[in-house]
């Protein structure tokens, strides 16, 4: 399986997920610069964390004018798998992959912290490798991961099972004092109706190692692997 | 080129006038007249003015910063030869770190100050071809109770992360301490860690007679003009005025001038390069052609500038963030432009390389400008300044114990120490960085003494930590230099790293005064004593000096950045005790010492006595043994004891771990013998600073094997307690749920900060 990661102008964590995927998942793995249009006949396309174009004007806001990004917008139209992580997470908000949007942390801070999470949808192809239920630790770092979105989005997102990781207690139960960053439901990272476009605030890339903390983000990772294996 | 002629009394006046605002004396005014053979004109006032400031030149630090060791077998680049120091880590790595410090622009706009403070360091580590990997910080502040000093924390915290943050380069660790005498005058020492292979080191310096100079990176403007003679005087209250000499940073463009540089770096088209930082394009010319023997010649007219109507003496002397000069091989210029072009950044040939060894500077051809480089940088004026020790220092020093009641309540003491900022946890500050990106970060911040960083591609893992103490330099500057690399290094040495090499950053008064000027010396001199004995050369640094304000000097502050070697991530030893059961034991002595300590300023506010003294051999010894416990993986957890002594370092030890937290309980005999009550106080073992002590944990059945260790390296090893409960203990005098103690340690900040 081939992965793809997105190299914007102020992307930060693209070096990250490039070692991820190609030095602890053995996958082949290239860059893709913004500027391009052909993805190299990726299987999956990853929107790596940073502050894309300086996250002027909107965190994400920028990038998702890039020549890039429509390849990307086709791709996923055509059911290809497509990660966004932290500004990933922003940018496919922003370009109308994923429904909703990001506001400022109501701690008003750039928050950077491990936080545990609970699966709430295994049954995507970005978390087939968990149980139900399961509580994972990945660590979150940003300004404005405060998600946001309207009743009807909301009930939507719920009925559809869109809802994939939410900020919980170790034990498992979703409160507010859970809560980092002020996100609606506790919402962490969602998949779109057609479950190909993930978008998550927690970085998987930062904690797939033991020596770094954790290894729960592999979890994110191998999903992917083998959702695309069991095509 | 004509200098109007100042011969009338109202000429005399003006030159008075002209030569204050420049901060040069008059005797300086003479020299610059030696050195060109005439008078000078206002744009080559200004360009000596800059390049002669304290800041650039280091005119009163010189002939002492000798005196520091600075040679090591693996010592690649030595301090001053490059922008910073370079270490070599074996296996085609090299490591290249410096500390700087950015304190009056973040006394005047803590944000913009930090932050730019930030981009400075991270610019001086890339243009050696290095890699950033890691950023720490040293943060001095008044008191929390005051709003301006809250205002400034909060300012000062911003701006690293937002700089840090967008660079994508992890703040790792850092040390923030609150003392009154920083309450106008703060500290924000920055220290950048990059890693390069050696064969790819780039120099700061002019080769090649006809190589075009290229300027790259943001256009110029009017910001920060002579920020570096502004570095280089006290703090006034006009000094509010002197805001537009505070730069403003763009992290976002100095994220794609990394990347681009390192870029056109590796094509080997690039011969010298050097970043515009203090005295911008005067110096980052001057110095490049002065390392390289040559001269240059260059064209304001084709600077980028963002105003308008800038003259050249704006143009030489603004401090616009975000630029670099270039010195490229003559035919290459296509190449890199077309490099910085990708990332969207300017790149311009503005000149080139000469070899007249003068400095000429034109606007649209004509010469504005014409000076020696050697006059502005080796030639640069050295004062041998007055030093005397300070009248007070000596019955600063005493303390008669007879006037300091001990505690009737020792729970009440630790919680008062926990609390106390200084000492209190430092979550509040370091979430708000980033610490995790770029994934290497192995020990997070607070859960060791030092920060770890794996090496990506081998086994092995890089430590940093950053230290210095005010308290103990005021009253003893030659102890507390040595006391800052003991404790830098023993702190990286309980990650069960070997101590490498060290970058000071060097924060003091007003060198013109002799009683500054001698703790400057003594600290300096100190520092030496330290880096030799435990083998740890300078690879550079800072000096800053005039860190005073209408109230007065700052404790003259030295801050030490030191770097170590891990050879196997596995033997890596955290903070935090692990085990119900372990034993706790201490390696080193606790001395019948109380002088300059935290538990005297907080619980008795008095700063006064004399700090611990330090042998050095003992010191080396005992960072043997915690290094070599780690190796053979005997130890659970190692912590020093500093700032709060033994009690404080045990209850750290109970919290550091948030998510597990483990009681500890001392027994009355190890912290408090029978032999030692008649002669010592009980507070003095708690809470006195004694330094060359560690606390570790291990598996009862290491116990043995550890004691044997250190009896072979003459080191004394006491048996305090046991790790278990949920209780921190000692003795008969503490005893507190970790609740009650945890409460006290992690709220104390955020409750200043947020709650008010």
């Amino acid at each position: 399986m081939k992965f793809g990661v997105v190299v914007f102008p102020g992307s930060n964590c693209d070096e990250d997920c490039f070692y991820v995927l190609q030095s602890v998942l053995k996958q082949p793995t290239v860059y893709l610069w913004h500027q391009e249009r052909d993805l190299k006949k990726v299987d999956c396309v990853v929107l790596p964390g940073g502050f894309s174009y300086g996250d002027y004007l909107r965190t994400g806001a920028v990038a998702r004018f890039s020549p890039i990004m429509q390849s990307i917008i086709d791709f996923a139209g055509k059911g290809g798998l497509v990660i966004g992580i932290c500004n990933g997470f922003q940018i496919l908000l922003e370009a109308g992959l994923l429904p909703g949007a990001m506001i400022r942390n109501t701690s008003l801070r750039f928050l950077c912290r491990y936080v545990t999470l609970r699966v709430d949808n295994a049954g995507t192809a970005f978390t087939n490798r968990c149980h139900p239920g399961q509580v994972i630790r990945l660590p979150i770092a940003h300004n404005e991961g405060n998600y946001f979105a309207d009743g009807e989005t909301l009930d939507r997102l719920r009925r559809h099972k869109q809802i994939v990781l939410r900020y919980c207690e170790p034990d498992g139960q979703v409160t507010a004092d859970a809560n980092p960053n002020g996100s609606m439901d506790n919402i962490a990272g969602l998949v779109n109706e057609t479950g190909n476009v993930f978008g998550l605030m927690p970085h998987p890339e930062r904690s797939a190692e033991m020596l770094l903390g954790s290894a729960d983000g592999r979890l994110i990772f191998e999903s992917i692997v083998s959702a695309y294996a069991s095509k | 080129m004509p200098a109007s002629k100042t011969k009338s009394k109202n000429g005399a006046a003006k030159l008075d006038a002209l030569l204050k605002a420049h901060n040069l004396t008059q005797q300086e005014y003479e020299w610059i007249k030696q050195k060109l053979g005439r008078e000078p004109n206002i744009t080559e006032l200004g360009i000596f003015s800059v390049m002669w400031s304290e800041h650039c030149a280091y005119c009163s630090s010189r002939p002492l910063l000798k005196l520091l060791p600075t040679t090591g077998t693996k010592i690649l680049v030595k301090a001053g030869e490059e922008n910073a120091g370079v270490v070599d880590l074996g296996n085609g790595l090299a490591v290249a770190f410096k500390v700087e410090s950015h304190n009056h622009p973040s006394a005047d706009e803590p944000h913009a100050g930090a932050a730019t403070g930030v981009g400075g360091i991270i610019r001086d580590i890339f243009t050696m071809g290095a890699r950033p990997i890691a950023l720490l910080n040293s943060l001095r502040f008044g008191s929390l109770d005051a709003p301006r000093v809250r205002f400034l924390l909060n300012g000062v915290v911003r701006g690293i992360a937002d700089y840090g943050n967008c660079m994508g380069i992890p703040t790792v660790a850092g040390e923030v301490a609150f003392d009154p005498c920083y309450t106008e005058n703060p500290l924000v020492n920055v220290m950048c860690i990059g890693i390069v292979k050696p064969s790819q080191l780039a120099k700061a310096r002019s080769k090649g007679v006809g190589n075009p100079v290229m300027y790259v990176g943001s256009r110029t403007g009017r910001d920060g003009m002579g920020g570096a003679s502004f570095a280089s005087r006290e703090i006034t209250v006009a000094s509010n005025e002197d805001r537009p000499a505070v730069q403003l940073g763009d992290p976002f463009t100095e994220k794609c001038l990394l990347e681009a540089t390192l870029e056109a770096l590796a094509t080997g088209d690039v011969v010298g390069i050097q970043d515009m930082g203090a005295a911008g394009l005067t110096c980052s010319t001057s110095e490049t052609a002065s390392r390289g023997g040559c001269g240059v010649d260059f064209d304001v007219a084709k600077v980028p500038q963002r105003e308008t109507k800038m003259t050249p003496y704006e143009i030489l002397l603004s401090e616009s963030q975000e630029r670099m000069l270039l010195i490229v091989k003559a035919g290459k210029e296509e190449r890199v432009r077309q490099i910085f072009a990708k990332w969207d950044l300017q790149a311009t040939v503005i000149g080139k390389v000469t070899d007249d060894g003068l400095m000429r500077v034109r606007e649209q051809g004509k010469v504005v400008a014409e000076i020696p480089v050697k006059a502005l940088t080796d030639e640069a004026p050295v004062y041998q300044r007055p030093v005397e020790m300070p009248p007070t220092l000596r019955e600063l020093q005493t303390l008669d114990l007879k006037h300091v009641p001990e505690p009737r309540d020792y729970n009440d003491v630790l919680v008062r120490l926990l609390a106390s900022p200084t000492i209190a946890d430092k979550g509040w500050i370091y979430h708000q960085y980033d610490h995790m990106v770029r994934t290497n970060t192995a020990a997070l911040p607070g859960r060791a003494d030092a920060a770890v960083l794996r090496l990506k591609g081998t086994r092995r893992c890089l430590a940093t930590a950053i230290d210095g103490n005010g308290t103990y330099t005021l009253l003893d500057p030659y102890l507390g230099g040595q006391l800052a690399v003991a404790e830098a290094a023993r702190n990286v040495a309980c990650t069960g790293a070997v101590p490498l090499a060290v970058t000071n950053c060097l924060n003091f008064g007003n060198p013109q005064d002799p009683h500054v000027m001698w703790q400057f010396k003594r600290a300096v001199e100190g520092i030496a004593s330290a880096c030799r004995a435990l083998h740890t050369p300078v690879t550079g640094g800072n000096v800053s000096f005039y860190n005073e304000s209408p109230q007065g000097a700052v404790d003259p502050t030295p801050v030490i950045g030191m770097i170590g070697l891990i050879e196997d991530s596995s033997s890596l030893v955290t903070t935090a005790f692990k085990a119900d059961g372990d034993a706790i034991l201490l390696l080193g002595e606790t001395k019948d010492e109380l002088g300059a300590t935290e538990y005297l300023k907080v619980i008795h506010d008095l700063k006064r006595g004399r700090p611990p003294l330090i042998d050095l051999e003992r010191e080396a010894a005992v960072q043997r043994v915690v290094i070599s416990a780690a190796r053979q993986g005997w130890l659970h957890s190692a912590h020093d004891g500093s700032e709060g002594g033994l009690a404080v370092a045990m209850a750290e030890s109970c919290l550091a771990d948030p998510d597990r937290m483990f009681g500890a309980r001392i027994t009355e005999e190890a912290v408090y013998p029978a032999r030692l009550r008649r002669t010592r106080r009980l507070d003095t073992q708690l809470f006195g600073e004694s330094a060359s002590r560690i606390i570790v944990s291990c598996a009862p059945s290491a116990v043995t094997r550890l004691t044997a260790l250190a009896q072979r390296s003459g080191v004394p090893c006491t048996r305090l307690g046991t790790v278990g409960g949920k209780r921190c203990a000692i003795g008969s005098w503490i005893d507190l749920p970790l609740a009650v103690l945890s409460e006290a340690w992690r709220t104390s900040i955020p409750q200043a900060m947020e709650t008010r």
